[in-house]
């Protein structure tokens, strides 16, 4: 497929914008730019094709299976969009007076009353523009805890080794030394590596619960007694939330301060890079140092974003949670649960689990003897599952696993669905072991071919420039 | 998996080689393959000091962005910048694309001589 410039002909254009009706403003001579810049000359026909051609290239949710495990990409309900579509959230402008938006106002305020309640917390902010922002948002409070009772020494934060990768960023971001433990083989805390490095130094914990595995850590009380008797806090990273929502609380496991990524679980699309939104909630001896906000200002508060953040995702999640309400959301989780543990027994006895036990809302398989005997790696793998129009499961993650798939089919699709996508996946295994050729050289019958990955991080050519 | 006779290794799959008091440091036949096609590798400067047990720079492959972890404390006094441009040597050739080399060696990580290692591997 070519490009957009690479279609461009000199001269052409459409007519899309209506004729200017006021006086031409000049800019001062010294901001005026000499060369016109190398935009695309195209036509409307043109131009409305090459975005057609650009979706029929993409496999989006909407496409097909897409078990892109630890993304949640469950489908989004079309009654989300038609709320956020509304003329009264879409139109409004950032700077319009409070009396003139107390619709939206109130749409934050009952977003956060709901989301409070389910994950137990106090105070909430929607400011953050997604998760690792969010993250990074509810570490500093952390920080700025420890700083206002004068606890100079906590500088440390403790992350286990499965964590997301975002965890450790977000603390190093935060000026925190990150201390990494090895997680025990079921990938949950090691108690024993957590005594081992608690201590007057340390600031606090990040985990996700249920874990990057997709297992629910029994110890979580304890972990986070711990962590708290040695005068840290603990971070909940709603990554899994979609496993426990509406069922059990962060708040309840002892958690001070969490993120949740209303993109992933309270239906917003969110592939091709957003917009997503953040929520961090505390409890109610952190909200003093929550940033500011259209819900809460005052003094010495400050902003991590300008306005009230992503607002129309918070109109999303909001009708989500509305239209599912208090028996809905707990069942959403419960039926996740029920679609992965489905999904993995389906698989089980091809591809093996890399943990055989009940999973939460996702599991991984382990590939790694699978690939001894065939050469077939968890890449060709992926790449085989395309063929059959399923959108492949994250690779090579978590890191503890070698040759690591993991899915999470989430709680929209359908028994038909998981029977086919295991039938797929049983397809895939049989020919992997006759035909390993196949697999290395797949996908076979996709749009795009398999790309060269290890030339385009070599030498990545990231802009068009003029032949 | 070639893991020759005459080396050092260590756990987290370094491969070290004493020279005059000098430690000579790459990564082994067997990290390279896990790794799947190095393409970036992030190098500690001439003069920085290097931990036992601690990274000293990261090799980023299309899986992956790993630790290197230095077996020995020292000064690195030579690193080989011929793997900016050349990535692919830790692939095709593990045991002569050295990374880093380290003088005043003042400690060491517990080291695992060639057969201890092999079974390490065997071990993961």
């Amino acid at each position: 497929m070519k490009l957009i410039f690479e279609k461009s002909v000199p001269g052409r254009h459409c007519s899309l914008l209506p004729k200017c009706d006021v006086p031409d403003a000049a800019l001062p001579e010294a901001l005026v730019r000499q060369t016109a810049p190398a935009l695309p000359e195209l036509s409307e026909v043109d131009l409305s094709r090459h975005y057609t051609e650009l979706n029929q290239r993409v496999h989006g949710v909407n496409c097909g299976f897409y078990p892109l495990g630890s993304c949640t990409m469950k489908y989004n309900p079309r009654v989300d969009e038609d709320m956020a579509a509304l003329p009264g959230f879409a139109g409004v402008h950032p700077l319009a007076p409070k009396d003139a938006v107390q619709g939206c106002l109130s749409v934050l305020d009952t977003a956060k009353t709901y989301l409070c309640e389910i994950t137990g917390m106090d105070g909430m902010t929607f400011q953050p523009a997604a998760g690792a922002h969010g993250e990074f948002t509810g570490v500093l409070l952390i920080k700025q805890y420890h700083r206002k009772r004068g606890d100079f020494k906590r500088t440390k934060i403790i992350v286990p080794d499965s964590a997301h990768g975002t965890n450790p960023a977000t603390a190093a971001m935060c000026g925190f030394e990150v201390v990494n433990i090895p997680s025990a083989p079921d990938g949950c805390v090691d108690l024993e590596a957590l005594k081992a490095v608690l201590g007057d130094d340390t600031a606090g914990l990040m985990l996700t619960n249920p874990n990057t595995v997709g297992i629910f850590d029994e110890n979580i009380l304890e972990i986070t007694r711990l962590v708290h008797e040695a005068g840290g806090l603990c971070y909940y990273d709603g990554a899994n939330l979609n496993a426990v929502m509406g069922v059990v609380r962060p708040g309840d496991m002892g958690f001070d301060c969490i993120h949740m990524n209303l993109h992933k679980t309270f239906a917003t699309p969110h592939g091709g890079g957003g917009p997503g939104a953040c929520a961090v909630g505390c409890k109610a001896f952190l909200e003093e140092f929550l940033p500011a906000s259209a819900l809460m200002q005052g003094e010495g508060r400050l902003q991590v974003r300008s306005f009230m953040g992503n607002f129309l995702v918070v109109v999303r999640a909001l009708t989500y949670l509305l239209t599912l309400g208090r028996d809905g959301i707990p069942e959403a989780a419960q039926n996740a649960v029920l679609n992965a543990n489905y999904l993995m027994r389906r698989i089980q006895g091809t591809f093996e689990p890399a943990f055989d036990r009940v999973c939460m809302h996702e599991f991984v398989l382990d590939l790694s003897e699978y690939k001894k005997e065939t050469g077939v790696s968890a890449l060709d793998v992926a790449k085989a599952l395309i063929d059959y129009g399923m959108h492949p499961p994250t690779m090579y993650f978590p890191m503890i696993v070698h040759e690591a798939l993991m899915l999470e089919p989430t709680e929209t699709e359908s028994k038909e669905t998981l029977d086919w996508a295991a039938d797929v996946f049983r397809e895939v295994y049989a020919r992997g072991k006759t035909d390993p050729d196949y697999l290395h050289g797949a996908p076979h019958h996709a749009q795009i071919g398999r790309p060269d990955e290890v030339r385009a991080s070599r030498n990545p050519v990231v802009r068009w420039t003029k032949p | 998996m070639n893991i020759p006779a005459e080396l050092k290794y260590t756990k987290s799959h370094e491969w070290v080689r004493m020279e005059d008091g000098v430690a000579v440091i790459g990564i082994t036949d067997y990290a390279q393959d896990a790794l799947g096609d190095v393409v970036f590798v992030n190098l500690p400067q001439q003069g920085d000091d290097a931990a036992a047990g601690e990274a000293f720079g990261d090799v980023e492959s299309v899986k992956a962005v790993s630790d290197l972890v230095s077996p020995v404390s020292g000064t690195v006094c030579a690193v080989n910048e011929e793997l900016v441009d050349a990535p692919e040597l830790l692939n095709s050739d593990p045991y002569g694309a050295w990374i880093i080399k380290v003088e005043n060696v003042a400690d060491t990580e517990e080291l695992l001589d060639a057969e201890a290692y092999a079974a390490h591997c065997e071990a993961e």
